[in-house]
């Protein structure tokens, strides 16, 4: 058992480590923060003032600087869930369960601002607050699958059973994904083919995807310090008995 | 600059209500998801710290 | 004299897999068939949710023509869904389920069987009373044989899927609705294939590709499901 030599890198092992992790979350929450703070505002300021207007949408294609990042920002969100559910699920590591819990209701928020922009862009684009679009069907079913596991998290009480049954849902999710989102597009072309997608524009002018380049960056640091003061939180209910929290509640 | 002066900015071509709608969603969420942990902390900390004393004190 | 304690030395013989199987489904359609109106109570479901749309909607027949490729779909699929909770539930109950995790006997083999059990309780006799639905719904002649093969196709792998959702939810108390949160958007590419299949049935379009489509996620699901079944068994029970 003492000599076995692993294959795993000795970061993987600290990541075992809650209280490693929540004061290494500690010491990047700060730069995430002061990042998510500047990209945010200058993505903000750049994509509504300076960003040129679309010679066929106008002004309305400014949305796509929230949707784009957003609906890209909810699917890796699933992604990741999945993928840290599989590692609480392979090596019981508690801190992959937080993580993979603290990702739902992120998730689930940014699917609904993904689809609550996508409604109000379609509005002047296509005439409808809701067109069942591919894109952003495959988005609705998204949202659905978070609310799955958010729901089926709250129904058990106890966290390790929660988190392990989570984590299977997650990863049958994932399995699924590329299969529904295949039939929605195929459905959709079926059901309305001569609509324009939203967000598929021939090569996008530099001065247009820059700004969303770094929306997109911005969201994802917003996502990471989301993330971590949700893991951080996380940490602190479920180790409550141990030495190094008590520790730490005392200096408060 | 696209725009001239600041109302042509409010109005976004007509298009003003969709675009500031979006925006100010993405705003709601954006803030929500940092503000709702941080209480949420603040909350387990006073609650955390409570029942320490109530233990030290048995 | 055969008396009990002779036999403690004597390793009992070990059913085969193809044994096990059998038992198993043997055993689970013994089971249904002894509780009758559980059985029915799917098929009521099925029938009562298809009359339900010419009474909300419009008696009219060349508009239900066009909406009973879908209603039937959709119909099936809720009455899966909706018998789905009881699958694991009396094992539960009873303790027959844990002892099965604590068998040697490889667990992907014991559900696929439970499964297809219960499939054949629910899924086949959705699937021969779907045509009665069809003739109520106006569906056109040719569309039957579409109907008929794309529930045949479909209904196993909703079973399978909805099993997932049940092993998941079997130790909470109010399982059901749960189930359907679960299960239902992961039914989304099954529903979508089936009613399409239908669909071109009545237009006299070719079939070959949507039963290709459906039965490439039923050999998914055969591989796939079990081993999420058996993996949310056990963290049920454990838990």
């Amino acid at each position: 058992m003492a000599e076995k030599k692993s294959w795993l890198p000795r970061w993987f092992y600290q990541l075992a480590s809650p209280r490693w992790c929540y004061e290494f979350m500690g010491r990047l929450l700060p730069w995430f923060g002061v990042g998510t703070l500047f990209l945010l505002v200058a993505g903000t300021l750049w994509s509504l003032v300076y960003a040129p207007a679309d010679y066929q949408q106008g002004n309305s294609f400014r949305i796509i600087y929230i949707h784009v990042p957003a609906a890209i920002l909810a699917q890796s969100c699933y992604m990741l869930m999945a993928i840290a559910g599989a590692i609480g699920l392979i090596w019981k590591m508690k801190v992959a369960d937080m993580v993979a819990k603290s990702c739902a209701p992120i998730g689930a928020t940014i699917a609904i601002l993904a689809l609550a922009t996508g409604a109000i862009w379609g509005k002047p684009t296509w005439g409808a607050w809701w067109v069942w679009d591919a894109r952003l069907t495959s988005m609705l079913v998204l949202l659905f699958l978070y609310l799955g596991v958010i729901a089926l998290h709250s129904a058990m009480e106890s966290d390790t059973t929660a988190s392990q049954a989570t984590s299977v849902l997650a990863l049958v999710g994932l399995v699924n994904i590329p299969i529904i989102k295949y039939s929605v597009d195929w459905w959709n072309t079926l059901h309305q083919p001569a609509t324009f997608t939203l967000t598929e524009k021939p090569a996008m002018p530099t001065e247009m995807w820059l700004p969303l380049l770094v929306m997109v960056i911005g969201f994802y640091c917003f996502f990471a310090v989301s993330l971590m003061l949700r893991v951080r939180n996380e940490i602190l209910r479920r180790e409550r008995r141990a030495s190094w929290v008590r520790a730490l509640l005392d200096k408060v | 600059m696209s725009f001239d002066n600041f109302s042509d900015f409010l109005a976004m071509g007509g298009h003003g209500l969709y675009v500031w709608l979006s925006y100010g969603i993405a705003l709601v969420i954006v803030a929500i998801n940092l503000v709702e942990p941080l209480m949420a902390r603040k909350q387990l900390i006073t609650d955390l710290v409570r029942r320490l004393r109530r233990e030290s004190s048995n | 004299m055969n008396q009990p304690a002779s036999n403690a030395g004597v390793v009992p013989a070990q059913p085969g897999m193809a044994g096990l199987f059998w038992a198993v489904m043997k055993r689970d359609l013994m089971l249904a068939f002894r509780r009758r109106s559980d059985l029915l109570n799917p098929l009521v479901f099925f029938l009562m949710v298809a009359s339900l749309f010419p009474l909300g909607i419009s008696p009219e027949p060349t508009f239900l023509e066009q909406i009973a490729p879908g209603v039937v779909w959709v119909g099936a699929l809720l009455a899966t869904l909706l018998s789905m909770d009881s699958l694991f539930r009396s094992d539960f109950d009873d303790g027959t389920l844990e002892q099965t995790l604590l068998s040697p006997q490889p667990l992907f083999l014991v559900v696929l069987a439970k499964v297809l059990a219960h499939w054949a309780m629910t899924g086949l006799p959705l699937t021969l009373m779907a045509p009665l639905l069809g003739v109520m719904l106006f569906l056109p002649t040719e569309g039957m044989s579409g109907l008929v093969l794309s529930l045949l196709l479909g209904t196993p792998t909703l079973s399978l899927v909805g099993a997932i959702g049940a092993a998941l939810t079997v130790g909470l108390r109010k399982g059901g609705v749960l189930i359907s949160l679960l299960v239902l958007p992961l039914y989304i590419p099954v529903l979508i294939f089936g009613a399409g299949a239908v669909q071109a049935a009545v237009t006299g379009l070719p079939l070959g590709g949507y039963l290709s489509l459906l039965g490439a996620m039923l050999a998914l699901g055969v591989a796939l499901a079990p081993l999420a079944i058996a993996a949310a068994l056990r963290i049920s029970v454990s838990g």
